[in-house]
């Protein structure tokens, strides 16, 4: 870890200033020319470069550079005991709090909720009687308002570990509590504990200057803070003086917000980076496809390319040559293990691939019309309203936040431009016609108050609403029970037949294709290796790797027949 | 004398919220397993059948009931008494990706268990191999992280994991819900091969009356927290007689053409005639 | 909601019970040296002692809390031991004057903070660089060097606006914004370098869900899908902030109310503190409980309306 985090440019070098600063401040009482305090009435307000006093002298005549050295040792006194209680307080309470019983979880809850909501330095000034106005006593009860930003940060990681498999699996093992939070829990909190006690340690450094230069505490003690205090009061008699004590306190918090920032980046990885909202798919190179040539198919996919950039920036391709076509009202089947680039191929005709995808070749033709290189606002007219969509997850699929019938109008008039109104009345009416007992009631419905087989209805409701040309269903049953399953499959084949529609069926399940498709396309590892009609495929298959994925199928004759083992040490 | 048996099996959870009535997913279920028998669990989302195998490993509190491993009632056992069971009782899980600590090595995984249980790390390491070889994986796994394996073959890992402690009764959740078509049934016929060898019991969960026929002696089904129908995996997977385990039947589509549409045609009929 | 409401408030007065207790305990300690501040150096023991007496705070300290409990309960918050003057209007004539601080600052800061957020979020870039450049600049400049750096260029040097001072806004409304000017900026700079890069944060994380897809595939606008759905769903969890925020100003708000010399809340209480001007703290903690609780309630109840699990029934 430490090695990866010195490789870091920006991380080594704010570690090195640091070093440096806090290094010579631990040197102080070797190498600075006068004590903190020692005053020579003579020397007051003495400029800089006068002998003996690098940096000049202040007010009282003490000399400015050793101030600030020995500064430099409060300020780093002042970071190591607020980020230590801190740390100390939040991982316990962290782990406690994420590990153990309900009671306990919402005890430790509400005392961090309580201690997040007290305003901070104000807190620190009612309770100086308490402090007696001691910086190290006031950081100590600081880290203490620190804690909840640790405690939240261990006590979020936990309640993931904990509900993680692994953990389950260690504790059917016969691993004790604690054998777990330290085997399985602390490993994982360390990284975002170090990167948060970054942060935390500049807070500190900057409140306790705050507090100095309120005055809070003993004038004996050196700290930026109180010189900061006596350079603004003399701030026209002697700028620099101001300046010394500010540029240090700046240099040291800037080192450790950029040093946190540095780590963040280096041992959570890079999050994803936002790209322009409907900027359309990044497409590289098409395969131009002369219009004469274009078949009279619906969906005409041409040598479709599909890549990702790996660690170090080279393109990985998931989709290779890929050609497929499917005719007006015929249903194909995309069939393919997981990793195969059926669903990219989906989403790629939907122009909906992650910002990350670069698509590398080929050409996708809708109607005659070229899709790929469009943008979002180009699409506009295509999809929802001759394209529609049906995922794979109902509920991740609605948004959470919008009653449903509300999203589903805004669906249809997006695509038709109809009335509030009139789009209201064919939502009921949608709802109604897949299979929704009480249509009105959930229109007024939010996501979480349906079931998942009824958000799956609404979904479907939502494509067909402008009654699109293709379909475009990405495993549409997969996360339903069996029973909800062969509902969702009646109601989409009496729409394919009601509506006419072409559908691209992108599943892993051959019951599914056996059921709904006229053709079949199966895909490995990102190509096509077989297509043909239903019939055939499953009678004939002619691709080794179809053959093989059709004998994998757990069929209904195969019933076990071996009778229990009985193991001559069964009864020891 | 049976393996496990289960009597009047009780869960409930507590309920969301402020001073919310507890809410119970299992009504009082009746099971039992023999040595080297696998007994199907089958049910649909919220049928209570993954609580049972919690219960069964210690992981939920039952409220009612008994739950007795080898004539010893286990399911008020607490710390040390309970982990005691760990060499009697282990598990696999369904989601391979999530049920290995995705920081340990291989060995350190596989090691956990028997290290717990006070072998030396060089016997630990010697067991580990054994392990891997009799699970199909090669012996270099050891030092590697399971992010550079296969579903398929995490699941394998898994199973190892299990075994290690030379279990009697292996709880199965799922476990082969999220692999491939093509790693399911490999991973199924390790699961009756190690069985015949070893002469381990399974309870095997699914909601895959195929995957449950394919390795199951006994099935039982579940609905809604109720036992509906137990019985030899023949007579349940393929003619059974509640009209429940009857309609989850007819549901799943069969992969072939002809015979869905007939199913199809079957299921219709049923259901026309059960309303 | 109502009971809920009734609830919460409950809990806070509950929790300003707890404090004000604590403060006492804390305090009721040192009545002997506040007697001899006031009476000043030269004072007897016999002159403490009957001060004390006087004032009633050589009784047991529960007894006192109940009786400024009970007082305070119809009211009477009593008055500062060295000014006389009562509590109740001072305290609220100088919470006035933070909030006047505080509120802008958290509007403008709330503001300049969703728009920097979503812009960087649904633009990606060189727009996002700059976000997060702002972002970074705002979080390495301590406060403190900050508000002196601008009272010194804009106060001093320029002489644009007032460098100390408040005027009130009953008095003067443009005098009152030149005097809270600098105070807000100097705020407004630490909001918008935690706020906007939340709000980035969220946006980024939202924008990338299975629900904005299935929307786009709807043909549903780019503009809808971000200023509606993303900002929506984002919203919640910068409300959070946003209250977080707040309290973090009313804290800092002491540091800036002395630089720019304020009569602000976080002055009397510091001035307060200080002299052990126990009535005055009193009433500092039960206001300050107050105005954190009905925050906290305020962004709860927010948050129901824009996040419908969250809402209360």
């Amino acid at each position: 870890m430490w090695q990866k985090i010195l490789r870091d440019p920006q991380a080594a070098t704010t570690l090195s200033i640091l070093a440096v600063v806090f290094v010579l401040g631990a040197l102080a009482p070797l190498i600075a020319p006068h004590g903190p305090n020692d005053a020579d009435l003579g020397m007051v307000n003495a400029p800089v470069g006068t002998p003996g006093y690098p940096l000049g002298a202040d007010e009282s005549g003490r000399d400015i550079l050793s101030r600030l050295l020995h500064s430099v040792n409060t300020a780093a006194v002042s970071a190591l005991i607020g980020t230590s209680v801190a740390v100390a307080v939040g991982v316990t309470a962290g782990l406690v709090g994420g590990y153990f019983n309900r009671v306990t979880q919402s005890l430790t809850e509400w005392l961090f909720a309580l201690l997040m909501t007290l305003p901070g330095v104000l807190l620190l000034v009612i309770l100086m009687p308490v402090t007696g106005g001691d910086y190290r006593a006031t950081m100590f009860i600081f880290g203490f308002l620190l804690a909840p930003g640790i405690y939240r940060i261990v006590r979020n990681l936990v309640l993931a570990v904990k509900n993680e498999l692994y953990v389950d699996a260690a504790r059917v093992s016969g691993l004790g509590t604690f054998r777990i939070l330290g085997r399985h829990v602390l490993s994982i909190v360390r990284g975002p504990i170090i990167i948060a006690a970054a942060f935390m340690a500049g807070t500190a450094i900057v409140t306790q200057s705050g507090l100095a230069f309120l005055g809070v505490g003993s004038l004996e003690i050196p700290s930026f803070g109180a010189m900061i205090s006596s350079g603004f009061r003399n701030l026209y008699i002697a700028p620099t003086q101001f300046l010394w004590p500010s540029l240090l306190l700046g240099v040291i918090t800037a080192s450790l917000v950029l040093l946190g920032n540095a780590l963040r980046d280096t041992l959570e990885g890079s999050k994803p980076k936002p790209v322009k909202v409907g900027s359309g798919q990044r497409v590289v190179a098409t395969t131009h496809v002369p219009d004469d040539e274009a078949p009279e198919a619906l969906l005409t996919i041409r040598d479709l390319g599909i890549a990702y950039p790996g660690v170090s920036g080279e393109l990985n391709e998931v989709v290779r040559g890929v050609n497929l076509s499917i005719a007006q009202g015929e249903v194909l089947g995309l069939v393919g293990e997981s990793g195969s680039g059926k669903s990219q191929t989906a989403f790629s005709t939907l122009g909906v691939l992650p910002p990350e995808a670069v698509i590398t070749s080929g050409s996708i033709r809708f109607q005659d019309r070229e899709m790929l290189g469009l943008n979002d606002q180009q699409l506009a007219g295509v999809r929802g309203r001759e394209i529609a969509y049906i995922p794979q997850e109902p509920m991740s699929n609605l948004d959470p936040s919008f009653r449903v019938g509300a999203q589903l109008v805004e669906g249809v008039r997006a695509a038709t431009g109809t009335s509030k109104a009139d789009a209201r009345e064919r939502v009921l009416a949608l709802l109604d016609r897949c299979g929704i007992s009480d249509p009105e009631r959930t229109y007024d419905s939010y996501p979480h108050e349906i079931s998942g087989g009824m958000a799956q209805r609404v979904l479907i409701a939502g494509a067909v609403a402008s009654r699109p040309k293709l379909l475009i269903a990405d495993e549409p049953t997969t996360a339903l029970d069996v029973t909800v399953q062969a509902e969702i499959l009646d109601l989409l084949r009496d729409l394919l037949e009601e509506l006419d529609m072409a559908v691209l069926l992108v599943t892993h399940n051959f019951g599914l294709v056996a059921d709904i498709c006229d053709r079949v396309a199966v895909m490995k590892t990102g190509e096509i290796v077989e297509v043909g009609d239903t019939e055939s495929i499953f009678a004939a298959p002619r691709h080794e790797y179809t053959r093989m994925l059709l004998d994998s199928i757990l069929d209904e004759d195969t019933v076990r027949t071996d009778p229990p083992t009985t193991v001559e040490g069964a009864t020891s | 004398m049976s393996l496990l048996e289960i009597e009047a099996l009780r869960v409930s959870f507590p309920g969301k919220g402020f001073r919310a009535r507890p809410h119970e997913v299992l009504h009082g279920i009746d099971l039992e397993i023999g040595h080297g028998e696998t007994l199907g669990l089958v049910g649909e989302s919220g049928s209570g059948k993954t609580t049972i195998g919690r219960a069964v490993l210690g992981l939920v509190k039952p409220s009612g009931g008994a739950i007795r491993f080898a004539g010893q009632e286990i399911s008020g056992l607490r710390g040390k008494a309970r982990r005691g069971l760990a060499s009697h009782v282990q598990v696999v899980f369904q989601d391979p990706y999530t049920s290995l600590n995705p920081s340990m090595t291989i060995g350190d995984i596989l090691a956990e268990p028997l290290v717990v249980h006070g072998a030396s790390a060089r016997d630990a390491r010697s067991r580990v191999r054994t392990l891997l070889d009799h699970v199909g994986l090669p012996s270099d796994a050891i030092d590697r992280l399971p992010r550079e394996f296969s579903g398929g073959q995490r699941q394998r890992v898994a199973i190892a994991r299990a075994l290690a402690p030379g279990p009697k009764l292996i709880v199965c959740d799922e476990p082969v819900s999220a692999l491939d078509l093509s790693t399911q049934a490999r991973v199924l016929d390790l699961l009756v091969d190690i069985q015949r060898e070893t002469g381990v019991a399974y309870l095997f969960v699914s909601h895959d009356l195929a995957v449950v026929r394919h390795i199951s002696h006994r099935v039982a089904v579940l609905y809604r927290g109720d036992l509906v129908e137990t019985g030899d995996a023949a007579t349940v997977t393929s003619t059974p007689e509640h009209p429940y385990t009857q309609r989850l039947l007819l549901a799943a589509p069969v992969a072939d053409p002809a015979t869905q549409r007939a199913r199809r045609e079957q299921r219709k009929q049923f259901l026309a005639s059960t309303t | 909601m109502i009971p809920y409401i009734v609830r919460r408030l409950a809990a806070g007065a509950g929790l300003a019970l707890v404090i004000t207790l604590i403060v006492y305990l804390l305090i009721g300690t040192s009545f002997e040296d506040v007697a001899r501040t006031i009476l000043g150096q030269s004072a007897t023991p016999e002159a403490t002692a009957a001060l004390l007496e006087a004032r009633g705070w050589d009784r047991p300290i529960l007894v006192q809390y109940v009786e400024w409990l009970a007082a305070a309960l119809q009211g009477d918050f009593g008055a500062s031991v060295y000014t006389s003057l009562p509590v109740l209007p001072e305290v609220l004539s100088r919470l006035a004057v933070t909030l006047s601080l505080i509120v802008p600052a958290l509007l403008i800061t709330a503001t300049l903070s969703i728009v920097l957020g979503v812009w960087a979020a649904s633009r990606g870039g060189v727009v996002d660089r700059i976000a997060q450049g702002v972002s970074v600049f705002g979080y390495i400049i301590p406060g403190l060097l900050l508000a002196i750096g601008l009272v010194v260029l804009f106060g001093v040097q320029l002489g644009w606006l007032p460098a100390t001072g408040y005027t009130r806004f009953g008095d003067d409304p443009a005098g009152w914004a030149r005097s809270i000017t600098i105070p807000v900026i100097v705020l407004v700079v630490g909001g918008v370098a935690n706020m906007s890069a939340q709000v980035r944060g969220r946006m980024v994380d939202e924008l990338r869900r299975d629900y904005v897809r299935t929307l786009r595939t709807r043909g549903v606008s780019s503009r809808s899908i971000v200023l509606k759905h993303a900002l929506r769903n984002a919203g919640s969890p910068a409300l959070t902030v946003m209250s977080l925020e707040f309290i973090n100003m009313f804290g800092a708000a002491l540091i800036i109310e002395n630089v720019f010399a304020l009569p602000g809340f976080g002055n009397y209480a510091f001035n307060a503190t200080l002299q052990g001007d126990i009535p005055v703290m009193l009433g500092i903690s039960t206001f300050g409980v107050v105005l954190v609780t009905v925050v906290n309630l305020a962004t709860d109840i927010a948050n129901g309306w824009l996040n419908p699990k969250a809402r209360v029934h």
